[in-house]
């Protein structure tokens, strides 16, 4: 279904991703970001419709730590504002449907994480299931292996293809100045077995904005906007044991709903934090062969957590900013192997 | 620019969780040795078992015992195991299918090495020696050749159930306060209060957080502010806190320190509680090891007019 109202990705930014930022505060790390997107665009902050934004609290130890990123948005006199303790890509999606019941003609979104204050893999152990599950501190790597692993025995895989998958993602990086791993990285030793340092991705700190507009006003502020045709986001059961591990129906929901197979994309960003995940998604998304698959490195260059995901689409969208994609697939995850999933069509008007 | 500073935070909470009729009895039962499974609508059974189907979402309450062995679906070797995890020794992550069950639990198997482990190969649970009702009831599951385990058909009630459980959670943290935060604290540490001046409404904002909350800019500019201060409001605490060696009532106090356009907040000493008020001229008392005034007391002025400050209520 097409949506009622026309709405786009008018402007993206996003921050260098690195291994730690000690000497900046969250607001300092978000801050540059926020006025590069409004630069780009021209508009003041007292020209945004609404404002939503992504992060979470567990990264940096500290509670809402959130109200303090609103220092950097200008949020007095008040404004139009909300939260999503998920990726930006989900604070993105609320903008989205913001846009489509026609309050607001734009909406400023951005998402921020640190890992570098604590261990991110202790820390996602806590978005677990509290009775059964997180009282064992299965970390976010060991949950993945079980999934790589599954893959494996299932034949869909081995340790060479998914090595390749981390070399070429990387390769990819090279030429993105903003991503934290880039060029040629070992595969080093097993982190979990079956899957080794290169499998996973690096663990660091980053920013991450988006404006979106609607209708015409997209026109006036960006030249060629990254009209969303469709967007959909799908979750599935918590219970690791009651899914099939080696397929990720949601994606396939959402990708579905968002009207991605309606025709193919040339370019598929995907949040694919581990190896093993890229290759669920290309099966899940129908990706063919020809689909250029995370140009950018994706998230095995940089996932800044809460942020790699807005980043996604970020870069999809700047690729039909800068006309060299026509219609991109974006995706974002979150939750243990691939429980959550949204996913994004963006086209540029024909040429 | 100082150096950053740097603290060691740790954050750690013992969240009480009740638990429903399904949790209960699948708890209960490990601390009994017994494991249990929810049966479907469909006649799948679970394990561990849920209170809606994920497929349905019917409500499900029919509890049925299954065995202590299974079948692993999938493992992981964990060479390093962190802080925790079920063995502080190299073991395996395994989703197990329990016989009985149609789905698989996530847990921990002992195994001398990933040479030993496969998809496919049997286990058995090892209780643990203490049970409380927890998932760590199960130590861990070990490799098992033997026949599938018996079941004693089990319904679920118990003498004595466990109805809820205590999750303790520690996370560890290096904290850091950022540029403009640090700046501050440096000056604490000299007995100066520090600001910064917003580039484009001159509000000078104490304590600084780098950016201006009315206009979404960085700020640089640092400013000295106070040590005085007028208070602008304030209140009365009649409740002792833990660990607060304060003898109630006293008062808490926004003070607004001259040349500041926030006001921060702080303790009123040196004045009888119901004597403090509005427009009270206060200074800075710091203690020997401070790191930041330990109260404010009157400093012997007149008090501020009304028109000076109300724009910082
Ligand atoms: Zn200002």
């Amino acid at each position: 279904m097409r949506p009622i109202r026309d709405v786009a990705v008018v402007a993206f930014g996003q921050t260098d991703h690195r291994r730690s930022s000690d000497e900046l505060s969250e607001v300092e790390m978000l801050m540059p970001v926020l006025h590069e997107v409004l630069d780009r665009t021209g508009l003041k902050t007292s020209d945004i419709d609404f404002t939503c934004s992504g992060s979470t609290d567990y990264l940096a130890g500290r509670a809402f730590s959130f109200t303090m990123a609103l220092d950097g948005v200008g949020a007095w006199p008040p404004i139009s504002e909300s939260h999503v303790e998920m990726d930006g890509a989900w604070a993105l999606y609320e903008a989205w449907t913001k846009l489509l019941t026609g309050d607001a003609d734009t909406a400023l979104v951005y998402a921020y994480g640190k890992s570098s204050p604590g261990s991110v893999r202790d820390v996602l152990t806590r978005q677990l299931d509290p009775y059964y599950v997180a009282p064992l501190w299965p970390d976010s790597v060991a949950l993945a292996a079980l999934q790589a692993r599954a893959l494996i025995d299932a034949g869909d895989t081995d340790e060479h293809a998914l090595a390749g998958v981390a070399s070429r993602s990387r390769t990819s990086a090279a030429a993105n100045s903003h991503a934290q791993l880039r060029g040629s990285v070992t595969q080093g030793d097993y982190v979990v077995r079956p899957l080794r340092a290169g499998d996973c991705p690096p663990v660091g700190d980053g920013a991450a904005a988006v404006i979106l507009a609607a209708g015409e006003r997209a026109r006036e502020l960006c030249e060629r906007p990254a009209w969303i045709r469709g967007i959909d986001h799908r979750i599935e059961a918590h219970g690791l044991g009651v899914r099939d591990l080696t397929d990720s129906p949601s994606a396939r929901l959402a990708a579905e709903r968002a009207g991605a197979f309606e025709r193919p994309v040339e370019t598929a960003e995907l949040h694919a934090p581990f190896t093993s995940q890229e290759v669920v998604l290309r099966k899940a998304l129908r990706l063919a062969d020809d689909v250029d698959v995370n140009p950018s490195g994706g998230a095995l260059a940089a996932n800044p957590v809460m942020v790699a995901g807005l980043v996604r689409i970020g870069e999809a969208a700047a690729r039909i900013h800068r006309g060299t994609s026509d219609r991109a697939l974006a995706h974002a995850t979150s939750g243990p192997c691939l429980q959550q999933n949204l996913v994004a069509v963006l086209e540029g008007d024909p040429r | 620019m100082p150096e950053v500073l740097k603290a060691p935070l740790v954050v750690e909470f013992p969240f009480t969780r009740s638990l429903g009729p399904v949790q209960s009895a699948f708890l209960t039962g490990l601390r009994e040795r017994v494991v249990l499974g929810v049966r479907t609508t469909d006649g799948r059974t679970l394990v561990p078992p849920v209170e809606y189907d994920p497929v349905t979402a019917d409500e499900l309450r029919d509890l049925v015992e299954v065995a202590p062995t299974g079948t692993v679906t999938t493992w992981a070797w964990n060479h390093a195991p962190r802080r925790g995890q079920p063995l502080d020794t190299p073991f395996a992550w395994v989703l197990v299918r329990l016989d009985g069950a149609d789905t698989a639990l996530l847990h921990a198997l002992d195994a001398p090495g990933p040479d030993a482990v496969r998809t496919g190969m049997r286990v058995r649970v090892r209780w643990a020696g203490e049970r409380s009702g927890a998932i760590t009831d199960i130590a861990c599951f070990e490799p098992y050749d033997g026949d599938p385990g018996e079941t004693g058909g089990h319904d679920g009630r118990f003498a004595d159930m466990v109805t809820g459980i205590v999750t303790p959670a520690r996370l560890d943290y290096v904290y850091s306060p950022g540029r403009a935060q640090s700046a501050y604290l440096e000056a604490l540490s000299e007995r100066r209060t520090v600001g910064e001046r917003c580039p484009l409404c001159r509000k000078v904002y104490v304590p600084p957080r780098g950016a201006c909350p009315t206009c979404g800019v960085a700020t640089a500019e640092q400013v000295e502010v106070g040590p005085r201060g007028t208070v602008t409001t304030y209140c009365i605490v009649n409740i002792k806190a833990r660990n607060l060696d304060i003898e109630v009532p006293y008062v808490y106090a926004h003070i607004a320190l001259d040349g500041a356009d926030l006001a921060l907040h702080g303790r009123i000493g040196g004045i009888p509680y119901d004597q403090v008020r509005m427009g009270l001229r206060v200074e800075p008392v710091w203690t020997r090891d401070g790191r930041h005034p330990d109260h404010y007391r009157p400093a012997g002025e007149p008090d501020a007019d009304y028109e000076t400050y109300k724009e910082l209520l």
